[in-house]
């Protein structure tokens, strides 16, 4: 047995190593550490609880609209404020922006460069994708940043800016639309749904989000143009859809009123329970102690800890480590493409990113809808008073999966404020049953160390980390 | 020129945003302006020990590099020993690669408040990350570089602040100092570019005619000045985020929301709620930092006693109910 340290593993949000043991050139097993501690939930304490609007979307750069929604709804709960119809909408389209953006980041910038990489210099597809997806120098660089920009203007409109905006409040949103403003989303998207049919699906939204089975998504990419249809080309030649298999155990929060809550376990879907999560510190640099919910859960260095290995604490749904993201969304919503993926082969590198590229052609025809529901002139944010003693939870879907925010406000001031991001879910450590995280788990039995192909990168980005966010 | 990129105690924020740098594609204007990344956490392919190999040869003056570019706070904790952020892969603390780093680099920049000042992380009660920016702990010179650093340019670390930093500050930036050079005066007292600290969030502020009549808003989404009543620090803030936009149209003022002077030291910890104004017997503290406090009362009274109907109503109101009059032609010919 010998072990391999892999990192800095680039190409996430943030910082990540994984160290592996192998045996005979094979992972035995796998840890996965988050390297990097900046403690936003102690920020909090002692704030006034609005102050919690400007702080938590400083915890990524990437999802920082998900943060300010899940901080906005647990202080809209603790307020008993509801937002207007408009300001839900607003807020609807801010978060479907940035996860649609992220997941074009994730497949362009982060994701398919790998399969640009030399050691893949053999394969017949390898010309044509190394000229697109080599990593800044790329054909589709140059192509999906001005896309991804002009995307993002959406932003521009309905938060003042992106990253970091405050428009997000538990009431709705600072940023009224005109009715002026309305035809520019509205052309925004046009404009966004073009480069998406054209470049990315090489078909039309509808096409997309019509597929039913693998067997048809294969043969409908066959001998299409098209970035999506090439990457599912590499990755059938590669056996990406055999490949990255964790617990196939899936959870969601549900996500714009349009795909719904849930968990997924055993071929049995089933309702979600908010009590039934709890965060283990077993083998984080963190205090011991039992497992918390996060209404009661704390956040204590103990950067001495003998055994411990990384910042990430153990999310846990009824006691057991479960799957976060696009995937998870869509197999919660049911959608007969992610089901019969899973069914097949288990949660897979191929799955997770289809399951991610659907989202785009299921969310975008959505947000044309709410744009259209817009009402200028009527309110876009309610209002109400903060009482001194409340407490709210905030659960939200970001791009990778199920964020939450628990807080709780004593004589007016933040008492306690916990956070779960959706890779605290996928790349959590051991439990005190030693059992591993989702990613842990998926890379077992995956080649690895001198002159294995890199389908470790394939299998860590299939879960599209973001590590700032894991342990904020 | 080749840029080195490294991030540390931030979110990726100004990495994010630097990738929505407009018009044109990012890499397209960097490439043409001579700027590669020689290695970039987010962008370049090398991963594990290739990566590692570069930066070892990078710190040991093996292979050259012109501009270190550093995202994020330095964690110096727990203790001082740098755990809170070690560099994947090295076991290594990143405070330690970039002071070695530093030493190689023309120049040093600072991407971000975080990186400028220390950020959130020094913000904690008692800060025990012991998180600093490179060159500056908060507002005091020092830092993980100390007061007296210079790059081999001969200049300080050059900070462009901003939580995140808008793209065009750091392109142009980069774009300055590779195409023109950089010196001293091109930056001011806290080594911001004056490109954008030159102004003021103020200036070009959408919401200026409700600031000239003082016609404030009073709660989240109306579309008055937020200045008396909502935290706005825009008058006090360097930054051109009002003529330059965010997101093709956008501010933070344009949002609705108000300015939080991200731009500056200590903005994390304002001594008050941030989307509040502290008053001291009705009058707004933290006033615009060049007028005399007693003129600008004398004033603002003055202005409000004049606000026209259609100022004072829409400021109230998250859209506008008074439209501008439309003024008529006497009486045909």
């Amino acid at each position: 047995m010998s072990r391999i340290v892999v990192g800095p593993f680039n190409r996430v949000e943030g910082d990540l190593e994984v160290s592996l043991d192998l045996e005979a050139g094979r992972i035995q097993s796998a840890q996965v550490n988050s390297p990097l501690f900046r403690g936003f939930e102690q920020i909090m304490v002692g704030r006034a609880p609005l102050d919690a609007l400007a702080i938590v979307p400083r915890i990524c750069g990437i999802c920082s609209v998900a943060q300010s929604a899940a901080a906005a709804s647990a202080l809209a709960g603790a307020m008993g404020v509801v937002p207007t119809v408009n300001g839900k909408i607003s807020r609807n389209l801010i978060c479907a922006t940035e996860n649609l953006a992220d997941h074009l980041t994730h497949f362009y910038l982060f994701f398919m460069p790998d399969f640009a990489r030399p050691a893949y210099a053999d394969r017949r597809w390898y010309p044509a994708v190394a000229q697109r997806f080599t990593a800044v120098k790329g054909d589709a660089a140059a192509e999906v940043l001005p896309a991804r920009a002009g995307f993002l203007r959406m932003m521009g409109f309905l938060a003042g800016r992106w990253p970091h905006t405050l428009a997000i409040q538990p009431g709705g949103s600072t940023r009224a639309i005109t009715a002026g403003e309305r035809i520019r989303l509205l052309a925004l998207l046009r404009e966004f749904r073009g480069f998406v049919e054209k470049r990315l699906f090489g078909d039309s939204l509808a096409a997309v989000a019509q597929l039913a089975s693998k067997d048809q998504l294969l043969a409908w990419a066959d001998g299409r143009a098209g970035d999506f249809p090439a990457f599912l080309n590499a990755a059938t030649d590669l056996g990406l859809d055999k490949l990255g298999r964790a617990y196939d155990a899936f959870l969601s929060y549900g996500a714009y009123g349009l795909f719904p809550a849930g968990t997924w376990q055993a071929g049995q879907a089933a309702a979600f329970d908010p009590v039934a999560i709890d965060e283990d510190t077993t083998s984080a640099w963190l205090a011991a102690g039992q497992p918390r919910h996060p209404a009661q859960g704390e956040t204590i260095v103990d950067a001495n800890k003998p055994d411990a290995y990384t910042w990430c604490k153990a999310p846990r749904y009824a006691g057991q480590p479960f799957e976060v993201g696009a995937l998870a969304r869509q197999v919660i919503a049911g959608h007969p493409l992610a089901l019969d993926l899973i069914q097949r082969d288990g949660a897979s590198v191929m799955a997770r990113v289809v399951a991610r590229l659907l989202e785009l052609a299921l969310v975008l025809p959505a947000m044309e809808g709410w744009v259209n529901a817009l009402q200028p002139g009527e309110p876009f944010c309610a209002h109400g008073d903060m009482p001194e003693d409340a407490s709210g939870t905030g659960l939200v879907e970001a791009a990778r999966g199920s964020l939450g925010h628990w807080l709780s406000i004593r004589r007016g001031r933040i008492e306690r404020y916990q956070i779960i991001a959706p890779t605290t879910w996928n790349f959590s450590p051991r439990d005190a049953s030693n059992r591993p995280g989702p990613l842990e788990q998926a890379l077992v039995g995956m080649p690895a160390g001198e002159g294995a192909p890199p389908t470790v990168q394939h299998v860590v980005r299939s879960f599209d980390p973001c590590m700032v966010c894991t342990v904020h | 020129m080749k840029v080195l990129w490294l991030q540390s105690g931030g979110c990726g924020g100004c990495t994010q945003s630097m990738l929505c740098s407009e018009p044109r594609s990012l890499f397209d204007e960097l490439r043409d302006a001579g700027i590669e990344f020689l290695w970039h956490p987010a962008l370049s392919v090398d991963s594990g020990e290739e990566a590692l190999t570069i930066l070892e040869d990078c710190a040991e003056g093996r292979l050259a590099f012109d501009a270190l570019c550093i995202e994020g706070a330095m964690l110096r904790g727990p203790n001082g020993t740098g755990k809170f952020h070690l560099m994947a892969g090295s076991g290594r603390p990143l405070t330690e690669w970039v002071a070695r780093l530093a030493r190689h680099a023309k120049w040093v920049f600072a991407i971000g408040s975080c990186t400028a000042y220390g950020g959130f992380s020094a913000n904690t009660p008692g800060n025990p990350l012991e998180a600093c920016g490179l060159q500056f702990d908060e507002q005091t010179p020092g830092g993980l570089l100390g007061a007296g650093f210079q790059s081999s340019a001969g200049l300080p670390v050059i900070n462009i602040a901003g939580c995140p930093t808008h793209p065009g500050w750091v392109v142009d930036t980069l774009e300055k100092a590779v195409l023109e050079g950089l010196t001293v005066a091109d930056l001011d007292e806290y080594g911001r570019p004056l490109l954008y600290a030159g102004e003021l969030v103020h200036h070009g502020c959408a919401r200026n005619e409700f600031y000239e009549f003082k016609a404030s808003a009073m709660k989240q989404s109306d579309l008055g000045c937020l200045m008396e009543n909502l935290g706005c620090k825009g008058t006090q803030a360097h930054a051109d985020c009002n003529l330059r936009p965010w997101n093709g149209s956008g501010s933070c003022l344009r949002g609705g929301f108000a300015c939080i002077a991200c731009t500056e030291p200590g903005f994390e910890s304002p001594g008050h709620a941030f989307q509040e104004t502290p008053k001291l017997a009705g009058i707004p503290i933290g006033l615009p930092t060049d007028m005399p406090k007693a003129w600008f009362v004398a004033l603002a009274a003055l202005s409000k006693s004049a606000t026209p109907k259609r100022v004072r109503n829409n400021a109230v109101e998250d859209h506008p109910v008074v439209m501008p009059a439309v003024r008529k032609k006497g009486g045909g010919k």
